[in-house]
C-alpha cells in the first residue's frame, strides 16, 4: 500500500499520538513538581527522586523485579525460540495446530484466570510432590516464563516465516547437519527477533501485577505490587517519580534496539545485493 | 535389536517439539484442570482452604462433587450482572478502539517506509512501557481537582468539576487507552499488504474514493479487524487493574469479583467457578481468534 499523507491524515495521526503520549508526558512533568499536591505546579524539584532512593521497601521490590525479569527473559527467549522454530519450520506434523494454540494461548487469556490457575497448580504440586516449597521468587519466575514464552514464540515464528528458506536448504543440500544449520545460518539471521523477544519478555515480567500477586509469597514483593498498593490510596509524587524512571529505562531499551536492528537490516540487505552483483 | 529399539526412542525432531510443549502443558493447561477440580469442592477453613473431591477407604471410592458454587453463581444477581457488565464494557471499548485505531493504522500504512517505521515505534513504545503506570497517570488527569477539570474550568467551559474518576467513563477511557496499540498493530500489518491496483481499478471504473474504501479496503482488512478486536475484547472482559484504579464501587466487572472472592473472602472454590464460567464465556471469541490467527500464518 503506497500513497501520500494528506492534511487530514496528519490531523488524525497528531490527535492519535497526542492521546497515546499525553498522559505519559504529564506524568513525567509532574514527577519534577516541588509541591506535594500532584496536580498543582509548585516549581522544579528533584526531591521525590531523592525520597525514592531513601525508601528501602521500594528499592528491595525493584531489586526483586529486576532479578525475576532478567531470569525470565533468558529462559523465555530460549524456550520461545524453540517453540517459534517448530511453529514456522516443522510443517504440518500431527497436532501442529494444537501445538500452536497451546503455545500462544497465554496471549489471549485474562490475567486473573492465569494467575488463579498457576497458584492452584503450585498449591496442588506442593501437596502431592512437595515442590515448590511455598510461594516466592521461584513460582513467580515459572509463571512469568510461561506467558512470556508465548510472546517470544510469536515474534520468532513470524520472523522465520519472512525469512528466505533457500539459504537453509542450500546448507542442508551441501551436507550440513540440521543442528549446525540452525546455529550457523538460522540463528544469526533471526538474531534481531531474539533481541526483541528478550526485551519484550523482560519488560512484560518487570511490569506484571495480576499474575505475580497470585503466585507471590512473603518476601517476594515486586515493584508493580508496591506501586499498585500505593496507587490504590491515591496519587503521590513518589509514584510519578518511579513511573518516570520505568518509562525512561524502557524507552531507552526499545529505541536503541530499534535503531540497531534497523541498521543491521540495512547492512544485511546491502551485503546481499553486493554478493548478488559480484556473482 | 538396536534398530527395533530405535523405533521407540524419540527422534531429535520429537524432542524439539516436546520441550516447549511439555512446559506449556505442565504450567498452563494442567492448571486449568486443577481450577475445574477445585470449582467442584467446598470451601473449608484449612490450608489449602478447600475440601478434597475423592476419598478411598474400605474398598470404596467416594467422589464428592459439589455443584453449590455454580448454583450460587447462577442464583446470585451480583455475578450475573458482573458477567453481563464486563461483556458490555469490553465490547464498547473494543468498538471505540476500532473507531480510533482504524484511521491511525490506515494513515501509518500509507506513509513512506521510513516515516512508517518511526510511526510504528510510536505505537509500540507506549505499549511496552508499564501498563500500571500508564493507568495510574490517568488518575491525576481525571480527578475532580485534576488536570482535565482544571483546564476546562480555566477556559471557562464549566463551573463545577466533572466527576469522571471512579465512574464507568473513566474505565472506558482507561481500557481504550491501554489497549489501543493492540488494535493498531494487527490492522497495520493487514493494511500494509493491500494491493493498490484494486483501488486504482475501482477509481478507473468511476467509483468515488469513499465508496471504494467501503467496498474494497474494509472487506479486505476484515482479518485484521477480527484479530485486533479479539486481542482487546478477551483480556478486557477479565480486566482487573483498570476498574480497580479508575472505576468506582458501582463498576462491576468479573475480573474484580474473582479477585475479591480470592483475596478478600478467601473462597477459592467460588473464585475457581467464576474463572471456569468466564472461560466458557470466552471460548467462542478465543476460537475465532485462533481460527483467523492460523489463517493469517499460512
Amino acid at each position: 500500500m503506497k500513497g501520500r499523507i494528506s492534511f487530514k491524515m496528519i490531523i488524525v495521526l497528531a490527535l492519535g499520538y497526542a492521546f497515546l503520549f499525553g498522559p505519559i508526558l504529564i506524568l513525567i512533568i509532574y514527577s519534577f513538581n516541588a509541591s506535594k499536591l500532584v496536580t498543582v505546579w509548585g516549581g522544579f524539584s528533584l526531591k521525590w527522586y531523592v525520597e525514592l532512593l531513601k525508601d528501602k521497601g521500594i528499592l528491595d521490590a525493584f531489586w526483586n523485579s529486576l532479578r525475576i525479569a532478567f531470569c525470565t527473559a533468558w529462559f523465555a527467549t530460549a524456550l520461545g525460540t524453540v517453540a517459534g522454530y517448530v511453529m514456522a519450520r516443522f510443517g504440518r506434523f500431527r497436532g501442529h495446530t494444537t501445538f500452536a494454540s497451546t503455545i500462544t494461548a497465554p496471549l489471549v487469556m485474562p490475567e486473573v484466570i492465569t494467575g488463579l490457575a498457576s497458584l492452584l497448580l503450585f498449591v496442588s504440586m506442593e501437596r502431592i510432590i512437595g515442590w515448590p516449597q511455598g510461594r516466592g521468587m521461584l513460582t513467580i519466575w515459572i509463571a512469568h516464563v510461561t506467558f512470556a514464552t508465548a510472546f517470544v514464540a510469536i515474534i520468532v515464528s513470524s520472523r522465520l516465516r519472512d525469512m528466505d528458506l533457500s539459504i537453509e536448504e542450500a546448507a542442508l543440500d551441501l551436507g550440513a547437519p540440521p543442528l549446525k544449520v540452525f546455529f550457523v545460518i538460522t540463528l544469526p539471521i533471526i538474531a534481531p527477533a531474539l533481541v526483541s523477544g528478550w526485551l519484550l519478555a523482560f519488560t512484560l515480567s518487570l511490569d506484571d501485577l495480576v499474575i505475580t500477586s497470585f503466585v507471590a509469597g512473603p518476601g517476594s514483593t515486586t515493584l508493580p505490587m508496591k506501586v499498585f498498593s500505593a496507587a490504590r490510596l491515591g496519587i503521590s509524587p513518589k509514584i510519578n517519580a518511579i513511573g518516570t524512571l520505568i518509562v525512561l529505562i524502557a524507552s531507552f531499551f526499545i529505541v536503541s534496539f530499534s535503531i540497531i536492528s534497523f541498521k543491521m537490516e540495512k547492512k544485511r540487505k546491502l551485503e546481499a545485493e553486493q554478493a548478488f552483483e559480484n556473482n | 535389536m538396536i534398530g527395533k529399539l530405535k523405533k521407540y526412542l524419540p527422534t531429535g525432531r520429537t524432542l524439539v517439539i516436546a520441550i516447549p510443549l511439555v512446559w506449556m502443558l505442565l504450567f498452563f493447561l494442567l492448571p486449568f484442570a486443577i481450577v475445574l477440580k477445585i470449582s467442584f469442592s467446598e470451601m473449608m477453613t484449612a490450608i489449602p482452604p478447600f475440601s478434597t473431591l475423592w476419598k478411598y477407604a474400605d474398598e470404596m471410592l467416594n467422589v464428592k462433587l459439589n455443584m453449590g458454587n455454580y448454583l450460587f453463581l447462577l442464583t446470585d444477581n451480583l455475578y450475573i450482572s458482573a458477567y453481563i457488565n464486563s461483556v458490555k464494557m469490553a465490547s464498547l471499548s473494543t468498538f471505540f478502539c476500532l473507531l480510533i485505531g482504524y484511521p491511525m493504522a490506515y494513515c501509518i500504512a500509507n506513509a513512506s517506509p521510513t516515516v512508517r517505521n518511526i510511526l510504528l515505534l510510536g505505537v509500540v513504545l507506549p505499549s511496552w512501557t508499564s501498563f500500571l503506570i500508564r493507568i495510574y497517570a490517568w488518575i491525576g488527569i481525571l480527578k475532580n481537582n485534576g488536570l482535565f477539570n482544571n483546564f476546562l474550568m480555566g477556559m471557562g467551559v464549566i463551573d463545577q468539576p466533572l466527576i469522571i474518576l471512579n465512574t464507568n467513563i473513566a474505565v472506558y477511557i482507561g481500557i481504550v487507552y491501554a489497549y489501543l496499540p493492540f488494535m493498531i498493530l494487527p490492522l497495520y500489518t493487514n493494511l500494509v499488504k493491500h494491493d493498490h491496483t484494486l483501488l486504482e481499478a475501482a477509481y478507473d471504473l468511476g467509483a468515488r474514493p469513499w465508496k471504494s474504501f467501503l467496498a474494497i479496503t474494509i472487506p479486505l482488512s476484515f482479518p485484521g479487524i477480527v484479530a485486533g478486536s479479539m486481542l482487546i475484547f478477551i483480556p478486557a472482559v477479565g480486566e482487573f487493574v483498570i476498574p480497580e484504579l479508575l472505576g468506582g464501587s458501582e463498576t462491576l466487572m468479573i475480573g474484580r469479583v474473582l479477585w475479591q472472592e480470592f483475596f478478600n473472602n478467601r473462597d477459592w472454590p467460588v473464585a475457581s467457578a467464576v474463572a471456569i464460567v468466564m472461560l466458557l464465556l470466552l471460548a467462542i471469541p478465543v476460537a475465532v481468534f485462533h481460527h483467523y490467527q492460523s489463517k493469517e500464518a499460512l
